[in-house]
């Protein structure tokens, strides 16, 4: 049994328009201690999956159908009361924005120790006790000293280290950690994934990471799910994905990455833009910015299958590469013709 | 910067302010045409003589600004001189009156504060349901109705049919008595409905602003209760921008008692400023309007240092 198992999730925004499909038939694992990135563009549903797992999907959103299973128990079966009990305490939560995800009206200390008292039933000197010393663990100078500081007497990177402070402040298993590093200039960035690196192995505590950088993806984590328009489109671990994408839209995705040296007059990007999420494209919803497409993907949508055998992906095999292409079934008359190129430098370089 | 500093800075802020509001009112009574000899003889038919030595008396023959420091000077001691139209001093007809007009006030301003605030969470936080709905149509209501019509309204149905409150004051007892609280009620809603209204809409459109921002979901997601969300976080950064309106309502709430003091017959200053109006009796009318500067001027700074302890992004 992992620590977290999606089964099946399907998210729907009931909007005047339509339900908007915003992740479908979502299904993936996270082991204990693991770093698992998820992938994707701007409203691929990596936030919403984000959201789903903490039951903090708001109106006019709802998770339809579908199990998150944590430590084996259906979370969408718990009681709001039972479901509170484990928010911040087994399941926290690092937002993307730091300076709008605290409160401007508390101090930095008292919104990470609320939610000690809370889950650890300390008293107010115990709680404050440990949130000094979790915001020094995040690398917070003077902690006991900024604890009664206020978020805007703090630099984003502070800010960051203070929101990474109240997810850690109970000990969770699992972090879901939203974009932690897009609001931060590089050298936060790195200190940042830096320090996540540090706590992950300090608390053993299993992380997922959304992002829309691959870049990050390969620095941090273990393995890899990418969204496409709310489907995993491909699983694999972070080696398998960069040294072999089976999506095209992975291939897609590596190739629009800048890189130092490289000669190309202009950035390669994916063509088109991401479908509308009420109405889907029939078939496989990539198939109109795919450079792959066939008369096969715009009729039969492409499930999620083993790469090797092409076999139904299994989600719980974590070291299998899954797909959701149909030229792993055997569906399309011509391959998929991209090659990687590994380039010396250390670390992964695709290219088309 | 501390909160005590914010207020000691604030606090001396409110000299120049002061200082402005006397020198307004000073000159004021300067500006209003007419020879002040003749409202104090009644336009009686006198020798220039005897004027010149009236003049002399009220020190009207010196240059304006001793007047004005001798003015300022007896201000300070609360002394106002003597009413025109009667041989008491004005210190004395305020005092008698002042409670009335502070117990009306302040039993509105707390009316207005206790019923918007909530109605404007539970309207916020259940919005576009039945209780947002009923509340829009009841703030409507409650700002467009002059306040003087609903205070012949509440006359007619609570006092003159239901009999549940008396028409005039009671003339015992003085102003901090049960009956005069008691009668009180009415007037305290006639003034304080506008306000409450105002406040009530103000807070609900405040606290949907904050209940959209990030930092909620963040202490959603810290497992805490739907009730320490709203009450610890959203409306702490809510009433920020609702207390300073709530402090201008202060003056409101004052300009409110000219008209229902006379509506509800109280024996207030409001009354007494339109009395006084009426027959221009000056030194009244002065100390009037320095007394309800000086209040908003208070009610303001208040207001203020609230401000400062909710957000502490102002102290710096």
């Amino acid at each position: 049994m992992a620590l977290l198992e999606v089964e099946d999730l399907n998210v729907r925004f009931y909007t005047e328009d339509g339900a908007v499909k915003a992740t479908n038939d979502l299904s993936y694992q996270i082991e204990a201690g693991e770093r698992f990135g998820v992938v994707g563009e701007s409203g691929a549903g990596k936030s919403v999956t984000s959201l789903a797992l903490m039951r903090l999907i708001e109106d006019p959103g709802a998770i339809e159908s579908g199990e998150i299973r944590f430590k084996g128990q259906n979370l969408l079966e718990l009681s709001a009361e039972e479901m509170r009990q484990l928010r911040g305490n087994e399941i926290a939560m690092i937002f993307q924005d730091a300076e709008t995800a605290l409160n401007p009206a508390y101090t930095v200390g008292e919104q990470v120790a609320e939610g000690i008292r809370l889950h650890l039933d300390l008293d107010e000197a115990a709680a404050k006790e440990q949130a000094i010393e979790t915001l020094e663990s995040v690398g917070i100078p003077d902690a006991a000293q900024r604890y009664s500081d206020y978020p805007h007497q703090f630099s984003g990177g502070m800010q960051q280290r203070v929101v990474i402070a109240m997810a850690l402040s109970c000990d969770p298993d699992l972090i879901v950690a939203d974009e932690p590093t897009t609001a931060l200039d590089v050298t936060i960035e790195a200190q940042i994934l830096n320090l996540l690196e540090d706590v992950e192995a300090e608390y053993d505590t299993a992380v997922q990471l959304i992002t829309h950088d691959l870049g990050v993806v390969a620095e941090f984590c273990d393995r890899v799910m990418v969204m496409y328009a709310g489907h995993p489109v491909e699983i694999a671990t972070v080696d398998d994905l960069y040294y072999n994408p089976q999506h095209p839209y992975t291939a897609g995705l590596m190739s629009s990455i800048p890189r130092i040296g490289d000669d190309r007059e202009r950035l390669q990007t994916i063509a088109g833009r991401m479908p509308d999420l009420i109405e889907m494209p029939p078939g496989c919803n990539f198939h109109p910015r795919c450079p792959y497409a066939e008369e096969a993907c715009t009729q039969v949508e492409p499930p999620l299958v083993d790469t090797e055998t092409g076999d139904p992906a299994d989600v719980s095999e974590h070291d299998r590469q899954a797909a959701a292409c149909l030229a792993h079934t055997g569906q399309l008359s011509g391959d998929l013709e991209y090659a990687v190129e590994v380039a010396e430098t250390d670390g992964g370089s695709t290219d088309e | 910067m501390s909160l005590q500093r914010f207020v000691l800075k604030r606090g001396l802020l409110t000299v120049p302010l002061l200082f402005g509001v006397s020198v307004l009112t000073f000159a004021m009574i300067q500006f209003i045409p007419g020879d002040p000899v003749d409202f104090i003889t009644q336009f009686a038919d006198i020798d220039q003589e005897v004027k010149n030595d009236i003049r002399d008396q009220y020190g009207l023959n010196d240059p304006v600004y001793v007047q004005y420091i001798n003015w300022v000077s007896d201000v300070l001691v609360f002394d106002f001189g003597d009413s025109i139209t009667n041989n008491r001093t004005v210190a004395a007809e305020i005092t008698d009156r002042l409670p009335y007009t502070l117990l009306m006030g302040a039993m509105a301003f707390v009316v207005s504060i206790v019923t918007a605030i909530p109605l404007g969470i539970y309207a916020a936080y259940y919005r576009n349901t039945a209780i947002d709905q009923t509340s829009r149509v009841g703030a409507l209501l409650g700002i467009s109705i002059p306040n003087f019509f609903l205070g012949l309204l509440l006359i007619l149905l609570f006092a003159s049919n239901l009999q549940w409150f008396s028409i005039i004051p009671p003339t015992e007892n003085g102003a901090l008595s049960v009956g005069m609280i008691k009668f009180m009620i009415l007037p305290a809603i006639a003034i304080g409905t506008g306000s409450t209204a105002l406040l009530m809409r103000l807070m609900r459109s405040s606290m949907v602003e904050e209940l959209d921002k990030d930092y909620v979901r963040t202490a959603r997601a810290k497992g805490l209760s739907e009730r320490t969300v709203v009450v610890k976080h959203v409306v702490r950064n809510s009433l920020i921008s609702v207390v300073t309106v709530a402090a201008i309502q202060v003056a409101f709430i004052i300009s409110g008692s000219v008209v229902i003091e006379t509506v509800f017959s109280v024996p207030g200053i409001g009354r007494l400023l339109v009395n006084s109006v009426q027959v221009r009796d000056f030194p009244v009318i002065q100390a009037l309007v320095l007394i309800i500067g000086v209040f908003v001027i208070v009610a303001n700074l208040f207001a203020d240092i609230l401000y400062a302890y909710l957000d502490p992004r102002i102290r710096y």
